[in-house]
């Protein structure tokens, strides 16, 4: 009795979150799943179920899986921002004078609404925009960063690591400063240059959060959506695969075919997530 | 546990699935136009795209002018800045309005599903045009209040400076032309529009056009290859193609403004854009707002002659329907009545009223003094065409399939445009085979 009461209190507390995560979360993904064995349309008020049907045609069009080419751009970015951000955080954590305007300027971009980011890099951009007249001054030529289909993934990727450098900063961050200040200090007692530090402290440290740093990496590099919706519309080479699927469902109506296709995602990301887990299983952190 | 979890799984399932059931068509009666005025009481929501009116008073207008033939019928409105795709998601429930705008997505057989019949074909056939493009087992489901021709919207005075004064007769003169304000002129000869898509899908309402033929869409249902030799869409897309080939457009497709290449035109740094006879009104508005003389904007038909004369095509804008969960179907009809009928709508945007016989907007007096045949597309097999349309994947409407022919007439995707055009005419007639 005296154990059930407060557990009846910690479901009580929880029912609105899991009210919220049910209705907006589960209960869509298994509407999706339905929906991925009919031929619906998106409108109609009649479907029929087609069994797997939509999958089959899904894996008999291997052209529809090109598209994750375009996703290799933004991996190879967020790896860059995972690498960046890590330094940054190393650099911030070793007391930089002003740290914490730093931390404010490299987060900002995060808080910014993805849309408006779009907006602010079709200017920047453009032809004759600021990147151009940025570029000018040290004498380079300005080039179609959007326009040129071998470039304008590598522009988009570059977009993406500006925005979320931010985020995967402050979760460094976070976790480099729970690292008790002792270790630090015998460390530098010991002798041990900044670099050692960072080898031999930091990094078993913060492991768990470098894994999970990557799998996000990876699971946004496949679905990359905002981004390049905004400012190509998937359009001159920059497709990517939930951008394809959007236009499988709403363009086309191909509702069925287009949740497959989500469904073949959310799979894919989940065995990504899998095989990162199990290749590079989580470790206990013991700080001692 | 896992039991337990299995059911909670089911449970959800059977939800999802008894969600998406039933609600088929059955046979709705016809509203009628009521008889009397006076008697017609009720208030309706009218869903509207034309966010603009709704902003400077204008439907206000209408509705108080509405209010003095039918006193007793209340009028509000709702405009919808992402019209097609609001609607379209309210339109799975029953809350959308009671006059809505048919969003093109919506396949003209399922218009059963969603809205009540107006009439029957024989009866409204003979008052409006277009009336074909909603006709479903004899009944029409929506009328247009406006059609819009396809035509280059350009800037006169940039034209003149280039020493071209006549439209040009074939794609050939037309590309010649745009290469003289290339060189005799500091304009972009023609602007794109490929970033916002939708302005560049308009290319795709040339179709009848260069084959003067008011059955050039119907039939797309039957042809195997729509983009063959000859066939309107080869040429359509050709000149689209040869004008980007050419360097003719603007330098950077991918970073283009809509809202920007209306003050463009208007001050002549853009010489020409296809668009349709809607735009001559936002093109003229924008000059006047620059300080120019919002006549120097002027609209062309496409650049081909049949018999000597010139044809642009004419499509219906919008249809008003009225929804079949409407509490307020009779003034819902009196509404829609009036509006195309005697609102003076269509005369006030300088646009072709769909109401036989109307009188041609002044804009277009250049056409009517130049000959040129407006050719009222057929809708008879609309259907079919649509069903094909989405199956292949071509997306006749959509920006992708224009957006791909300027890629590769730059050079930015591999291929050249037989390629493309052998690519589209295979997958439009591998999907007429599957459902023709």
């Amino acid at each position: 009795m005296s154990r059930s009461q407060p557990q009846r209190q910690a479901w009580l507390y929880l029912l609105v979150p899991l009210a919220f995560l049910v209705a907006f979360t589960y209960v869509p993904v298994v509407s999706m799943v339905v929906h991925s064995f009919t031929d619906w349309d998106g409108l109609s008020r009649s479907r029929d179920f087609v069994g797997a049907e939509n999958y089959v045609e899904l894996f008999t069009r291997p052209q529809l899986f090109q598209v994750f080419a375009v996703s290799l751009f933004y991996l190879v970015g967020a790896l860059l921002q995972t690498v960046l951000a890590l330094y940054l955080a190393t650099v911030l954590s070793f007391g930089t004078r002003l740290g914490n305007v730093f931390k404010g300027i490299f987060f900002f971009p995060y808080l910014i609404n993805g849309v408006a980011i779009g907006f602010v890099f079709l200017y920047f951009f453009q032809p004759g925009g600021t990147l151009d007249s940025a570029l000018a001054v040290l004498g380079v030529q300005p080039r179609l960063w959007l326009g040129d289909p071998d470039l304008v993934n590598t522009s988009l990727a570059g977009v993406s690591v500006w925005r979320y450098t931010g985020l995967t900063l402050v979760l460094f961050l976070g976790a480099i400063q729970s690292i008790p200040p002792h270790l630090h200090e015998a460390a530098t007692l010991d002798g041990a240059s900044r670099w050692q530090q960072f080898r031999h402290v930091i990094v078993p440290s913060i492991k768990p959060i470098i894994s999970l740093c990557v799998i996000l990496a990876v699971s946004g590099a496949l679905s990359v959506f905002e981004i390049p919706f905004v400012m190509t519309g998937g359009a001159n080479n920059s497709e990517t695969f939930v951008i394809q699927a959007i236009k499988l469902a709403f363009t086309f109506n191909k509702v069925g075919l287009a949740s497959a296709a989500a469904v073949v995602l959310l799979v894919i990301v989940l065995l990504v997530t899998w095989l990162q887990r199990t290749l590079v299983p989580e470790e206990r952190v013991e700080h001692s | 546990m896992t039991a337990k979890r299995r059911t909670v799984l089911g449970t959800v399932l059977a939800l999802a699935l008894s969600a998406c059931g039933g609600g088929g068509a059955e046979d709705a009666p016809v509203v009628a136009v009521p008889g009397d005025p006076a008697k017609v009481t009720g208030a309706i929501t009218v869903l509207t795209n034309r966010t603009d009116q709704v902003q400077d008073g204008t439907t206000k207008r209408y509705a108080d002018e509405f209010a003095k033939v039918y006193p007793g019928v209340k009028v509000e409105f709702q405009g919808l800045t992402d019209y097609e795709g609001e609607v379209r998601i309210r339109m799975s429930g029953e809350d959308y309005g009671d006059v809505v705008l048919i969003p093109g997505s919506v396949d003209s057989n399922q218009y059963p599903q969603f809205f009540a019949p107006l009439g029957t074909s024989d009866e409204l056939a003979a008052k409006y045009d277009f009336t074909d493009r909603a006709t479903v087992d004899g009944k029409v489901y929506g009328l247009a209040n406006i059609g819009t021709a396809g035509g280059f919207v350009y800037n006169k005075a940039v034209w003149r400076q280039a020493g071209v004064t006549d439209w040009p007769k074939t794609p050939a003169e037309f590309l010649d032309a745009l290469r003289a304000i290339k060189t005799k002129t500091g304009s972009t000869p023609y602007y794109t529009n490929y970033k916002d898509g939708w302005p560049l899908t308009t290319w795709g309402n040339a179709l009848g056009s260069p084959s003067c033929d008011a059955a050039a869409n119907d039939k797309l249902a039957e042809t195997k290859d729509p983009w063959g030799p000859g066939r309107d869409l080869h040429v359509v897309d050709t000149l689209l193609h040869d004008i980007v080939h050419n360097g003719l457009s603007e330098a950077d497709p991918n970073t283009t403004n809509w809202e920007n290449s209306k003050n463009l035109v208007a001050t002549g740094e853009i010489a020409t854009m296809w668009l349709g006879s809607w735009a001559v009104v936002q093109m003229r508005a924008a000059a006047t707002k620059a300080g120019r003389d919002p006549q120097d904007i002027g609209f062309m038909p496409f650049p081909a002659q049949t018999g000597g004369k010139f044809c642009a095509a004419v499509r219906p804008d919008y249809l008003y329907a009225i929804n079949k969960h409407s509490k307020a179907k009779e003034a819902a009809r009196a509404w829609i009545d009036w509006f195309i009928g005697k609102s003076g709508d269509a005369q006030q945007s300088l646009s072709i009223s769909a109401v036989k016989g109307s009188p041609l907007p002044e804009s277009l007096k250049p056409f009517e003094d130049a000959g040129v045949e407006l050719v009222r597309l057929g809708w008879a097999k609309n259907n079919l065409v649509s069903q094909i349309d989405k199956a292949s994947e071509v997306g006749l409407g959509a920006k992708d399939y224009p957006q791909r022919i300027v890629d590769v007439a730059r050079g930015a995707a591999p291929g050249d445009l037989v390629g493309v055009f052998a690519d589209l005419n295979k997958r439009w007639a591998e999907a007429q085979g599957e459902i023709g």
